[in-house]
């Protein structure tokens, strides 16, 4: 078993489509949605975290390009600058999932990205600007 | 035994001063007890790296040919006031773009010079017969200006009020991004490392007082405005709620963005982090009972910041060891703390001062004078001139 975790766009003509209902049925993937942004005929997003064989992973993902969804690996769609942070404190308390949490000892801002649901909350609480999130 | 401040000056110069900071003095106190504390202990090194919006630099830019008194000026689109002599000018730390809205203000400007980056410098007057010119525009940098100092008018906060939001909408506060039904509390001190938790009575820190400011040493050069020290204490001194402030000065040419930095808080506007270090001479055994005080025996109040009037309601007191636990009990629910205040950049500045006292860079200063200790806040009443 692997997992990875993806945001998926969906074009607005495809919104519509039951996508992950075939990710189960032909391709026999666990996955769990931990976020989402779907309105019919607007261009969607969800946040989706898919558990399964490498190969059946690879063929899912195949078939959703094969849609017209673009793949986009999530690890990339938050940026924690940490040249720019200045450890202050301030965004472990609006995270969540405690994926931004604070070194008990040294004080200094922990990331997480396995435990990021890219919510969003974060970003614009950082006052030195060293979140960035593209979601 | 008492200490004096030209004793503990002899042994830093002789490099045999001992020094620890604010974190280290509570095990070492605990190990050794007071006396020997005193005894051994010369100084304690204290530091705070917060948002002090009420903070600025007096610039003087020199004379252009020909010359102009400037009478408004702005600093890459910042405004500058520029009230004072043809090209002196301050500016402050929350003022906003004209072109870039809360993204940029004074305190980037601050930051940009301290960088060493150049800044565009316009400005507009009516002209005059020593002054002909009535408009400039060029580009100024930190080194080629004549003077530029920080002067802040209040900084060093002893104690601040934390604060959550009851409401049910998100709102955006100096106290940062507050969510709604309290979902998060946030705080700003320094806590244990905070310097006037240290020497809650100003016992040793005064006008004059030698400081570490921003990356040089500076000076304490005021009480800080909204000075209230007369607040409740706890039995080990230390008010429970916002008391006494300090107002600083410092070279900005010798400064360095790493212990400067601007802020922006979404929705509320600009700010600057300032470092501050203080180093708290142990002169008796009473100085070692203040200092030893931890995290666990410093409070404050947290306050309910969607209720928008000056005083709010008050969700209790808690410990500065509860809030950097990461979580809090506020009325039976897990609330997520945050700081606004960097305690780790604290501790970087606190060591840096040490580090400058033990090999000799730094010295001790007495108080040219004491800073006022029976002041009061007033508040602004809206009144007609005869109801004065």
């Amino acid at each position: 078993m692997s997992s990875k975790r993806l945001v998926l766009t969906f074009p607005e003509k495809i919104v519509t489509k039951p996508i992950t209902y075939r990710l189960v049925k032909d391709y026999d993937l666990q996955f769990n949605i931990l976020r989402a942004e779907i309105t019919a005929n607007v261009e969607g997003k969800i946040l989706i975290e898919i558990n399964g064989s490498t190969q059946q992973i690879e063929e899912g993902i195949r078939f959703l390009e094969s849609e017209g969804i673009t793949i986009q690996d999530a690890s990339k769609d938050i940026i924690v600058d940490m040249e720019r942070c200045v450890h202050c404190g301030v965004c472990p308390s609006l995270c969540l999932t405690q994926a931004l949490a604070a070194d008990t000892v040294t004080r200094r801002l922990l990331f997480d990205k396995d435990k990021c649901i890219l919510c969003g909350l974060c970003a614009n609480s950082c006052p030195v600007n060293a979140i960035k999130l593209r979601i | 035994m008492a200490k004096t401040i030209e004793e503990i000056n002899e042994k830093i110069k002789n490099g045999a001063a001992v020094v620890l900071n604010a974190e280290e003095i509570t095990g070492y106190a605990a190990e050794n007890g007071i006396k020997n504390t005193a005894k051994k202990v010369d100084v304690v090194t204290t530091a705070t790296f917060g948002p002090m919006c009420s903070s600025g630099a007096f610039l003087n830019f020199g004379h252009s040919d020909p010359p102009i008194k400037m009478q408004k000026a702005w600093l890459n689109d910042v405004p500058a006031y520029a009230g004072i002599a043809a090209v002196d000018a301050y500016i402050g730390a929350t003022e906003l773009s004209e072109t870039e809205d809360m993204q940029y203000g004074g305190a980037h400007v601050i930051q940009d010079l301290v960088d060493g980056k150049p800044v565009k410098l316009r400005a507009t007057s009516y002209g005059t017969d020593c002054y002909p010119r009535k408009e400039i525009e060029t580009y100024i940098t930190l080194e080629n200006m004549n003077q530029a100092y920080l002067f802040n008018p209040r900084n060093v906060y002893q104690n601040y009020a934390a604060a959550t939001n009851s409401s049910a909408k998100t709102i955006y506060t100096y106290m940062g991004k507050l969510i709604p039904n309290t979902g998060n509390v946030t705080y700003s001190s320094a806590g244990q490392l905070s310097p006037l938790f240290n020497d809650p009575y100003l016992r040793t820190i005064g006008v004059g007082t030698r400081i570490f400011l921003c990356g040089t040493q500076g000076y304490v050069s005021w009480q800080g405005t909204q000075n209230n020290p007369g607040k409740e204490r706890h039995a080990n001194g230390t008010p429970l709620s916002p008391a006494a402030t300090l107002a600083v000065i410092g070279d900005m040419k010798k400064m360095s963005s790493q212990y400067l930095r601007a802020a922006t808080f979404f929705g509320y506007g600009v700010s600057l982090y300032v470092g501050i270090g203080i180093p708290v001479p142990v002169i008796d055994e009473e100085m070692v009972e203040y200092l030893k005080v931890s995290d666990n025996e410093l409070f404050t109040e947290i306050y309910d910041y969607s209720v928008q009037r000056r005083n709010k309601p008050s969700y209790g007191r808690v410990s500065y060891g509860q809030l950097r636990s990461g979580f809090i009990n506020l009325k039976g629910k897990k609330v997520p703390t945050g700081s606004l205040s960097s305690y780790s950049r604290a501790l970087e500045i606190a060591d840096i001062l040490k580090e400058w006292i033990k090999k000799g860079s730094f010295l001790l200063t007495n108080p040219v004078s004491a800073l006022p200790f029976e002041e009061k806040i007033n508040v602004l009443n809206i009144l007609g001139r005869d109801e004065v």
